[in-house]
């Protein structure tokens, strides 16, 4: 009696995919979910790993769009809930992160280390989860491998905002293009992976950053209220 | 003669209590003809007031055309409370177990005192003395068996012998038991007096009025058996130092002593089972300068959160602001107590190992740099992006400077992700000349180029969007600000927000 019913359930198991706790506890571990800080579904694309805790991650720029990138990287962290710090970045516009999906109360800002941008760095990626760091005038070789060292024995993940020698991972956006419709609305940035690892093949993503979901299904369409083209009267009928 | 069950109690009493406390909190003179309104009705009033025919109970325009140079303050309970306090500690160098029944009033056991100072009479002045030198306020004092008959005796400033209550109270209104209605309907029985009153059978006004009649009863019949409820005495938390023989001078010496403090007033705190959110420091120098601050916290305050408070505040006062002699008192005094465990860390992410290892970390910066260099972000509501965020030292009070709420005429994002220093720059049109933008907001040619601070060349404009107004605070001059802003991407792929304010191109924000 027993013996059936529990086969029974196991059938109804199969047929409905469902799959024991203890599976489920493997194939987490087998990917290290714990290893790892999610990215933003707009970053799958660049990432599809997510943020590798202990890594470092640097973030430069051709022309503009750094600052972007790296807000993006931040927001989905921390909002699951993932301790942030952004270093030497005293421009910041914090109501930019907000409405990029950046939740502000788990995000802290140094915008004027000084010199003492490697101590602060360090002392933060014992405590972060995620530590961003603009050296204004570029760190020594050296002192970049100790950071990069300590975000891997603290397991924290380390962006750096300009190139950084010890970095598993460059993210470059080469080229954004803005789209507008009575205001800015979004941006197309193609961002080029290199990196060592399973990134040693350079690619390069599209990726929307700031991202308008209404704005972009319909860009095939011409803009009509776009100021720049002139403020005429039209023929409507 | 029934023998009393109420003890002897002694009622100091503080005329026109509500006009005192304004005088004293310094909102109307001694002298002045004084009112204090509720619901524009007079509460109290001062005795030149009441010369002029100004009532209890006198609407305000009724009482100002009475008397036309009537002072009309507002009622306000916690002056009121406020006021008294000082008063009631002149009571308690005297008497123990003082009871405040309502600001202007308190009440004690009437025989210590009087065992003290060999009688009840010579008790009784000598309050009126203590509160008279300490407070600067007149009072008056009675004796009577309960508290409701003490608190009459204090108004007639009468001792009434023990067992002679009953007949005090015989010839007093039936107004005075303070319970409207009741006072209302036996005044249409015919009962006029306490002692008529008193005179009716219990049982039968138990029967006919209730238990808040049958309780009236009792009193009226000088059977007030309610005991005092005692005041308690707030604990003294405060911690004090002095350093009469060497003044802080350096910033380590101080930071060493405030250590010490800090713990020993989070020590305090926690015997009573308190904590703070907000720690007042002062200090007094050698010269008599005197220097205050209170910090704010958004959780509670821990042994090194104070230290490390302290410190800072004396590395501001020692090194920044050039204090020019050593401090030689130092304060530390608790705000914002709350119990131990009433406040409730959160539940999801905000709480756990993760925030006390970021918090840590954050602690340990402030140290190097200063409690200003580590910087939260706490959402608020304003027009322009930069106004939204308001920006705090880590630790502080999360307070947003503009509250959230509808701001009409604030962009919606995308905003600027880096801020720019409000740079003076030049929108060119394709003449070369400036583009401005008129009071209707009509711009004189569309632009079609942008000159960046610092750069001589100028860059073309590809494509813009706006202007959109603002008009803020127009009704004040210092604050009032009027300007148009525009949004433009640049030939090599940058987007810029710029405003237009006084007739001037100011760079507000890149879109990095």
């Amino acid at each position: 009696m027993f013996y059936r019913g529990w086969m029974a359930v196991a059938g109804l198991a199969a047929e409905l995919g469902v799959k024991p706790a203890s599976a489920l506890a493997t194939a987490l571990a087998g990917q290290g979910a714990d290893r790892v800080l999610p990215v933003g579904s707009q970053l799958r694309g660049l990432l599809p790993e997510g943020l590798v805790r202990g890594s470092t991650v640097a973030v430069t720029a051709a022309g503009s769009g750094a600052t972007s990138l790296l807000l993006g990287l931040v927001a989905e962290p921390t909002r699951q809930g993932s301790w942030c710090a952004v270093v030497g970045v005293p421009r910041l516009s914090l109501a930019a992160a907000n409405s990029m999906g950046v939740a502000l109360e788990h995000l802290m800002v140094v915008p004027h280390p000084g010199t003492e941008v490697a101590t602060v760095a360090a002392s933060l990626l014992d405590g972060f989860d995620v530590v961003a760091v603009a050296a204004a005038g570029g760190l020594a070789p050296s002192v970049s491998m100790q950071l990069s060292a300590r975000a891997r024995n603290t397991g924290a993940v380390l962006v750096a905002l300009g190139a950084w020698p010890g970095a598993q991972l460059t993210l470059t956006v080469n080229e954004g293009v803005w789209f507008g419709r009575g205001r800015l609305r979004c941006r197309r940035l193609s961002v080029a992976v290199s990196g060592r690892g399973s990134a040693a093949r350079p690619r390069t993503e599209q990726v929307w950053l700031p991202a308008d979901p209404d704005v972009q299904q319909t860009l095939d369409q011409p803009d009509v209220s776009d100021a720049s083209a002139g403020r005429r009267l039209r023929v409507v009928a | 003669m029934n023998r009393s069950l109420s003890a002897r109690t002694m009622v100091v009493w503080c005329p026109d209590w509500p006009v005192v406390a304004a005088v004293l909190a310094g909102e109307a003179g001694a002298t002045d003809p004084v009112a204090v309104l509720h619901a524009n009705r007079v509460v109290a009033c001062s005795e030149a007031a009441r010369a002029h025919g100004v009532r209890r109970g006198l609407r305000k325009r009724d009482a100002q055309g009475r008397c036309p140079t009537l002072v009309v303050v507002a009622f306000d309970e916690g002056r009121d409370a406020a006021g008294f306090e000082p008063v009631v500690v002149a009571v308690e160098q005297v008497a123990a177990g003082v009871a405040v029944l309502r600001p202007g009033v308190c009440a004690f056991a009437a025989r210590g005192p009087a065992g003290y100072f060999g009688g009840e009479d010579a008790a009784g002045e000598r309050i009126v003395e203590q509160v008279a030198v300490q407070v600067g306020v007149e009072a008056q004092v009675g004796v009577a068996d309960g508290v409701f008959a003490g608190v009459l005796a204090a108004r007639a400033g009468q001792n009434i012998p023990p067992g002679h209550t009953r007949q005090f109270l015989a010839e007093v209104p039936v107004a005075e038991l303070e319970r409207p209605p009741l006072g209302d309907l036996l005044r249409r029985l015919g009962i006029h007096t306490l002692g008529q009153f008193a005179a009716l059978p219990a049982g039968d006004v138990f029967a006919r009025f209730g238990i808040d009649g049958a309780l009236a009863h009792r009193l009226a019949a000088g059977l007030d058996d309610r005991p005092l409820q005692v005041r308690q005495p707030p604990p003294d938390l405060e911690v004090v130092e002095e350093f009469d023989e060497h003044p802080i001078e350096r910033v380590d010496v101080g930071a060493f002593a405030a250590r010490a403090m800090a713990v020993k007033l989070h020590e305090r705190l926690a015997g009573h089972g308190l904590a703070c959110t907000r720690l007042e420091i002062a200090a007094v120098t050698v010269d008599g300068q005197e220097l205050y601050r209170v910090w704010r916290h958004d959780g509670l305050l821990t042994a090194t959160a104070i230290a490390d408070r302290a410190r800072w505040q004396l590395d501001g006062w020692l090194t920044k602001r050039r204090v020019t002699s050593g401090i030689m008192r130092l304060r530390l005094s608790p705000h914002g107590l709350v119990r131990t465990g009433g406040l409730q860390p959160g539940l999801w992410g905000e709480a756990g190992p993760g925030r006390e290892r970021a918090h840590r970390a954050a602690h340990r910066v402030q140290g190097l740099l200063g409690p200003d260099a580590v910087l939260v972000g706490v959402p608020g509501g304003g027009r322009d992006p930069d106004q939204q965020v308001t920006l705090l030292p880590f630790g502080d009070e999360k307070v947003p400077a503009r509250p959230d709420g509808p701001w009409p005429g604030a962009l919606p994002p995308p905003h600027p992700v880096l801020t720019a220093g409000q740079e003076p720059v030049q929108l060119l049109a394709a003449d070369g000349t400036d583009v401005v933008v008129d009071a209707r907001l009509q711009m004189s040619a569309p632009p079609t180029q942008l000159r960046l601070p610092g750069k001589t060349a100028a860059v073309g404009v590809t494509r813009w969007w706006g202007p959109w107004p603002v008009d803020e605070r127009w009704w004040d001059d210092t604050t009032s600000r009027r300007a148009a802003r525009l949004q433009a991407v640049l030939e090599d792929g940058t987007a810029v927000a710029l405003a237009q304010t006084g007739g001037r191109w100011l760079l507000v924000g890149l879109f990095d």
